[in-house]
């Protein structure tokens, strides 16, 4: 007979106040098998875990339920308690009578009565629990980074300071992200480019460092500690070991039309090009849908002028597989499209830029060589008009509901740099709210409204249309309450920026799980921010909420942090809430084998004794290193065979009988 | 038949540990209230509810049932909510034979991110099984309590 202790926590007034604790406690004195029942403030305290270690031991416990806050929260800590008391951990139930109780239901007596309710169906699961031993599996000590943005580089660069082996999957031809394409950085205005090529070269230097760039994620399996990752690695059509990154190539290519990327496709690029100057790898790469050879085989230009004979035409995909123990996704972002905002006249006038554009028009490796220039006609403009929130803390459903967080910062330092550098040029900044909380964040701001006299409109913009070669703005200033309609030689939308449509696919691949604007969920929003609800899987940068370069940096590192910890281990405890097949029952017809999306299922011949059975025939034999313990085997099992441990159709049966009493 | 004046419904709700547990949380955590007659049994996947807990769920004297699950696509277990999907709505067509009125019974994919979306969904289902009514459909009268 089990011998089940009952333990409410007040959680200080969260639960006491709503829920009448000590009702509870009492109510559960009269449940068959409660042998003790009792409150305390704080049950996850040291004391209120010793008082559960002393009833253990006083009342010879056989099982636990602790009625507190989600399981999700403290049932690791509270199996401890009772591990330390010499329980079997698995003998422990939480009925959750916090976040699904006393936080949400107002009325005490209602509340209690729930509260009641979930308690002795946490005691109807816990009588029938049974003890469980957890396995161990081996952790495979490689990393693998998604995204070669500042994000990837820096978590990769942690990772592999600590000792261990990472490679970084990049999709484009070279690592770098958004960062490279930066002109300056807030809230010091160092070049993005003098920061961040450092580290790139470091990440390319650093033996324990793979970079595999134009590449993709196919697919992944496994666990923590031991996953199986198909990656495809782009045909180039270059290699990569013999370029020299020279650019004769790109000097001689006949086909000049294709879109600039990195610029912003601001200004066009040969078919064979090298992104950028300080690309990594400083290696050339063919657009297949652009290049001449590739599309209809007269040229070959690039071939005969490589004097390294890098040019190989018949490139393919490589596709191959790699093991890691631990995966980080650090996929970035992307300004959102504008086509739902075309009251901006984004689609009207070249002179309507986005922040990212007018980010390379600033950058002296941009498309104009750093030289403030309208794109439609190349002249100097004189006036410049910043509209911020476009698309960000947009509850219409055109654009984002967040704020995007960078933009008010950004906007300010474009328009510090352009009174900087041309004091000639008036510039207007049109705004919801200016956020700059951050370090020395405000007091940027401050010196571009103060020191540079950038015109701050508080306000939103109507409409933007061409008028001659202007730009007409109209918009309202809530402060003065006017309407106006300014004249701007350029205007820059502050774009919200929208998770890299890879995050996606990518997060299915993981199983690990988003929220409805595709940022990866975070595993705890406050305690633990860096990794993913998906055991093994982390998260660096913008790909989980939107951040600036100091928060991705230090996010990279904790996200690094985390991994190391992980690769640290030799072996990891597994959880033992998996599938068993009963011999007796089963009659070997892989229907289970069916749908297990681990493989963890395999039949083997084997001798069943039984009552009345002797007989030698094929039974379901469940790997439980490889089980994760979804249930989906013992539903589909037409004779009952197949259960799950700590979730048996038992335990769930008798929480149905109590919640329906 | 005699009717209780103060007959709430019995709703039995299996959310998957990943997603809808947790949507279920941030549901608390940010104080977004439903109907105290919503008991959440956690279980790790949408597809590891088994169609004869329903059966047991109103046998015993449920109301209605529901069961959440991550988004397609978005399963822990990389496949579990299409199986819980496709046998769902095989069941519910059977119990709708049975004469379990198909508002009783309900899928709906609920992210761990979606506190909002997790309370207006049980606010809604409680609403649509009260309008219902009891459930006396299949209820083992055995199971009862006895009425006062």
């Amino acid at each position: 007979m089990q011998r089940i202790g009952v333990f409410v926590c007040w959680c200080g007034s969260n639960i006491a106040g709503p829920v009448d604790v000590e009702r509870v406690a009492e109510a559960m004195k009269s449940v068959p098998g409660v042998v003790h029942s009792t409150t305390y403030q704080y049950m996850c305290s040291e004391v209120g875990q010793s008082r559960i270690m002393e009833a253990i031991k006083e009342h010879q416990l056989t099982g636990v339920v602790v009625c507190s806050c989600s399981p999700r929260m403290h049932e690791n800590t509270f199996r401890k308690t009772a591990q330390r008391a010499g329980l079997n951990p698995y003998m422990v139930e939480i009925a959750n009578i916090r976040e699904q109780c006393s936080w949400i239901h107002k009325d005490k007596e209602v509340g209690t009565q729930k509260a009641i309710v979930l308690a002795k169906a946490a005691v109807a699961k816990v009588m029938l629990n049974t003890p469980l031993q957890a396995g161990t599996s081996p952790v495979i000590k490689r990393a693998l980074v998604i995204g070669g943005g500042i994000a990837g580089i820096q978590t990769a660069l942690d990772i592999a300071d600590a000792g261990y082996e990472v490679d970084i999957v990049e999709k484009s031809p070279t690592i770098g992200g958004r960062m490279a394409q930066l002109d300056k950085t807030f809230p010091t205005l160092d070049c993005s480019a003098c920061i961040l090529t450092p580290k790139m070269v470091d990440a390319a230097q650093n033996e324990k460092i793979d970079i595999i760039s134009y590449a993709q994620v196919e697919k992944v399996s496994g666990f923590v500690g031991n996953f199986t990752v198909t990656i495809r690695k782009k045909a180039r059509f270059v290699d990569e070991l013999k370029c020299t990154g020279c650019g004769a190539c790109m000097e001689k290519c006949p086909s000049k039309k294709g879109k600039n990327e990195f610029n912003m496709g601001l200004n066009n690029r040969t078919a064979i090009y090298i992104p950028f100057a300080q690309a990594i790898p400083n290696v050339a790469v063919i657009d297949p849908e652009q290049c001449l050879k590739l599309k209809t085989g007269k040229c070959g230009l690039c071939e005969r002028v490589c004097s390294a004979g890098a040019i190989n035409y018949k490139q393919e995909d490589e596709v191959f597989e790699r093991q890691y123990g631990a995966i980080v996704a650090a996929t970035g972002f992307k300004p959102i499209d504008l086509d739902a905002f075309d009251e901006y006249g984004y689609s009207q006038s070249k002179d309507v830029v986005t922040s990212l554009e007018f980010e390379r028009i600033m950058n002296a490796a941009g498309p104009t060589g750093g030289q403030l220039v309208r794109p439609s006609d190349g002249k100097h403009p004189h006036e410049i008009v910043f509209i911020q929130c476009v698309g960000s803390r947009d509850t219409s459903g055109c654009g984002k509901p967040y704020c995007s967080k960078i933009c008010c910062m950004y906007t300010a330092k474009h328009a510090m740099l352009v009174r900087d550098k041309y004091p000639d040029v008036n510039v207007h900044v049109f705004y919801i709210d200016v956020r700059t909380p951050g370090k020395n964040f405000d007091e940027f701001y401050r010196r571009a409204v103060e020191q540079y006299g950038v015109d701050y409109i508080k306000g939103m913009v109507g409409k933007v249309f061409p008028e001659g070669d202007k730009l007409i703005v109209q918009g309202s200033d809530l402060i003065n309450g006017k309407q106006l309609a300014l004249q701007a030689d350029m205007v820059v939308l502050a774009a919200a920026i929208e998770p890299d449509p890879s995050a996606r696919k990518l997060a299915t691949m993981l199983t690990a799980s988003m929220d409805t604007n595709d940022f990866f969920t975070e595993a705890h929003p406050k305690l633990r921010p860096v990794e993913s609800p998906t055991a093994g899987v982390f998260l660096s940068g913008v790909c989980q909420g939107p951040k600036d370069i100091p928060e991705t940096v230090a996010q990279a590192g904790a996200a690094a942090s985390k991994v190391i910890g992980l690769l640290a281990k030799d072996h990891l405890v597994t959880n033992p809430c998996v599938a068993q097949s009963n011999e007796l029952l089963c009659n070997g017809c892989s229907q289970c084998e069916r749908v297990c999306p681990y493989g963890a299922i395999s039949y083997v011949e084997k001798e069943i004794r039984g009552p009345g059975v002797r007989e030698v025939r094929r039974v379901a034999q469940v790997n439980p290193a490889v089980c994760q313990g979804c249930g989906a085997c013992t539903v589909t099992c037409p004779s009952g065979a197949m259960d799950l441990q700590g979730f048996s159709n038992l335990q769930i049966m008798a929480e149905v009988d109590a919640i329906c009493k | 038949m005699q009717v209780r004046q103060d007959w709430k419904p019995k709703i039995v709700a299996f959310c998957c540990n990943w997603c809808s547990y947790a949507g279920a949380d941030l549901a608390g955590s940010s104080r977004r209230s439903y109907p105290a007659d919503v008991k959440i049994i956690r279980v790790p996947c949408s597809c590891r509810v088994n169609p004869l807990f329903i059966l047991r769920a109103f046998q015993r004297g449920a109301d209605g049932v529901i069961i959440c699950g991550c988004h397609p696509g978005d399963c822990h277990y990389t496949s579990g909510n299409y199986y819980a999907r496709r046998r769902m709505t095989l069941l519910f067509k059977m119990l709708e034979y049975l004469g379990i009125e198909k508002g009783r019974t309900r899928v709906e994919w609920v992210s761990a991110a979606e506190g909002a979306k997790f309370s207006s969904v049980m606010n809604d289902f409680v609403q649509t099984v009260t309008a219902l009514g009891e459930n006396v459909k299949l209820e083992d009268l055995r199971c009862k309590e006895p009425l006062n």
